[in-house]
């Protein structure tokens, strides 16, 4: 499906886009319908739109998946075997990160952009850690869409929303009513696309060198920790004996 | 005397005969509302069997959530409105909802319900008027909250000076607040909207509050023929673990995704968060029109597309409109109309297309400012050459005759009076 020629249509591209882009939907592109897909604003059929995230998390920089509270948190037997097959789609994405989003309160002073990304300034832990091609999966809509737009104002990251409900705009690719099958079928888009010949990012020689020098830097500050660490460290690690005489 | 006593006919101070009726007793009401099954909102809104009934909008109203599967109403009484949520209250005497009550005031009653709406279950309110100025302080915090709920909205005066009566200025107060706003015509809107609002609500990509107002006393308290699917059937259950935003769930885990925090603090979360908050609201809003259109036919309703004379309204100033439309075709002029059912989000699209051929474009109006007109104005700019006429406007109580609408459709407003001549005494 595209639409009609002639029209100016917006696009939904990989950013900095600038201060304060509009939302993809005050600018017409609507929601995908059962069986359909979003890439980049247009609507296309499913298996199309599970290609195209596959084709940018296995071709650029740092993919990472962003895990939202849906799927952290094993409340119900649903969320633990979604969660189990957002981590079979990590499993076929080499170099993968996974950085939780897992509540969406704000973090203060500061958050550790490694550890975790926060709906607040979620473009700190798409900077600091270099991501240019990330999934959300079982994020609230709301949530979602305000990070998203966020993420496309101020960075290049191309954003995949895998979701549970109606789809997103916002993302560059987004297949709505995403359960465990459909999931699934994110799974067998990517074996897909290494199947055809595709080099997955981590494995080329720039991917490769950025990812064995990104292991080098947290060796080493993980040992400057350690060093800089005061003698009580053990203490907070470990617990206090609550026992202890 | 003795034989009288059974008829005796119940007065308020006033000396009107009290005509409302006793709520039934316990048993036979919980049965009856118990034994309601749910059905599809497609099969309640278009399958099932009507029946026609001539009844009142605020009666119209409690057969509505008489079929709405609503959880909770709180309000507190306010003319117009009061005399609707007593009848919600004889629903809840009846078993239909589960909890009911009169708030503090106004302020109170807004905060109550977004409480309700936060804790997942399908809440009512109600007001008018000067009691929808006092809350909307809460009002224009439920769409930030991402809260479903219906709030029916009986427009009056606003005060002052003191008065009572039709007028719909407040919802020029309402259209800006990210509320989804929806206008009833006449007592049938009044029982099929509300029924429709709540499915709209709850969307997932849409989960916003919903207002349906209608002109206060004029199908309030007027007779109307109402069609009516069976009351043995209702709408189904919110499903609130769907929706855009956790809702506030304090007995199951993770009970950390409390979303107080980043709403109720704007100096925890980022400038940029807020301005793509907002964005979201008003994109939620326009997620609505997909379901606006199924389930209400369409944000607009047509009368004569094509003609050259348009009327723009909503509201009781359609019911007026249609008489004149029906008068001026009795000369053999044809008169088009346009029904606006959809306030927020606006019919943008609708309103161009269906004044492409316009020449001429009348908005009348209940109320003083002529908000309808500046709506109409700014979504035609640029887009139709036709004389968009502001008016004409009644306000205050008074009620709109046909004969003035059709006066805008044949004279230029203040005809004959307006001069550029020296004014000479």
């Amino acid at each position: 499906m595209a639409t009609a020629t002639g029209t100016p249509r917006y696009q939904v591209l990989p950013g900095p886009e600038g201060l304060l882009p509009p939302s993809a939907c005050a600018m017409g592109v609507v929601l995908p319908q059962d069986g359909e897909g979003l890439v980049e604003g247009v609507l296309v059929s499913e298996d199309k739109a599970f290609k195209a995230a596959a084709r940018a998390m296995l071709t650029r920089r740092n993919p990472t998946l962003f895990p939202g509270p849906l799927v952290v948190w094993a409340w119900n037997k649903h969320t633990q075997e979604k969660a189990s097959v957002v981590l079979e789609i990590a499993a076929e994405i080499p170099g993968v990160k996974i950085i939780p989003m897992p509540d969406y309160r704000p973090i203060y002073p500061k958050i550790d952009p490694e550890a975790v990304i926060n709906p607040c300034h979620p473009n700190l832990t798409i900077w600091h850690n270099k991501i240019e091609a990330c999934i959300f999966v079982g994020v609230h809509c709301h949530f979602a869409n305000v990070t998203l737009k966020m993420v496309r104002a101020g960075t290049n990251c191309y954003t995949i929303a895998l979701c549970a409900e109606a789809g997103h705009e916002d993302a560059m690719a987004s297949v709505p009513r995403c359960g465990t099958e459909k999931l699934h079928k994110m799974v067998e888009a990517l074996r897909q696309v290494k199947k055809e010949g595709l080099t997955p990012w981590a494995l080329t020689p720039d991917g490769k060198r950025e990812l064995a020098a990104e292991r080098a830097q947290k060796k080493k500050q993980r040992e400057a920790i350690a060093a800089a660490a005061p003698q009580f460290a053990h203490e907070l690690v470990a617990g206090l004996d609550e026992n202890e005489e | 005397m003795a034989e009288g006593l059974d008829t005796e006919v119940k007065t308020n101070p006033q000396g009107d005969v009290i005509t409302a009726t006793e709520a039934p007793k316990a048993k036979e009401k919980e049965n009856k509302a118990a034994k309601q099954r749910v059905v599809t909102p497609e099969y309640l809104f278009f399958e099932a069997p009507r029946t026609k009934t001539f009844i009142t909008g605020s009666e119209a109203a409690k057969e509505a959530i008489r079929r709405a599967n609503v959880d909770i109403a709180i309000s507190y009484p306010i003319t117009p409105q009061s005399e609707t949520m007593q009848q919600v209250g004889y629903l809840y005497a009846e078993g239909y909802l589960k909890d009911y009550y009169r708030g503090e005031e106004e302020y109170g009653v807004m905060s109550a319900i977004a409480g309700a709406s936060r804790a997942g279950v399908r809440a009512l309110t109600a007001t008018a008027g000067p009691g929808l100025m006092r809350g909307m302080e809460v009002i224009t915090s439920w769409p930030g909250g991402r809260m479903p709920l219906l709030l029916l909205v009986m427009c009056r005066v606003i005060n002052a000076p003191l008065a009572i009566q039709p007028d719909n200025v407040e919802l020029s107060y309402l259209l800006n607040s990210g509320v989804i706003v929806f206008h009833a015509e006449n007592q049938q809107d009044f029982f099929d909207f509300p029924l429709k609002a709540y499915m709209i609500s709850e969307k997932c990509e849409v989960t916003l509050p919903v207002a349906v107002a209608v002109d206060g006393f004029f199908v309030t308290h007027a007779r109307g023929w109402v069609e009516l699917p069976p009351e043995d059937i209702k709408l189904p259950p919110r499903e609130c673990y769907h929706e855009a935003v956790p809702m506030m769930d304090n007995e199951n885990p993770p009970a950390r995704l409390s979303r107080d925090a980043p709403i109720q603090k704007s100096n925890f979360i980022s400038y940029q968060m807020h301005a793509s908050w907002q964005q979201e609201i008003w994109a939620a809003q326009d997620r609505a029109r997909p379901w606006i259109k199924k389930y209400m036919g369409g944000l607009v309703e047509v009368v004569n597309p094509g003609a050259e004379t348009m009327i723009v309204a909503s509201g009781s100033a359609v019911s007026q409109s249609r008489e004149a439309v029906r008068q001026a075709g009795e000369k053999g002029d044809t008169i088009g109309l346009v029904k606006i059912r959809s306030l927020r989000p606006f019919p943008t699209q609708e309103l161009i297309e269906a004044c492409r051929h316009a020449k001429r474009i009348i908005v009348p109006e209940f109320n003083c400012i002529g908000w309808m007109a500046k709506e109409v104005r700014s979504a035609l700019y640029g887009q139709t050459k036709a004389e968009i006429v502001p008016g004409p406007r009644v306000f205050g109580g008074m009620s709109m005759p046909t004969e003035l609408i059709l006066e805008y459709l044949y004279k230029t407003p203040n005809e004959g009076r307006m001069t550029t001549k020296p004014l000479t005494v």
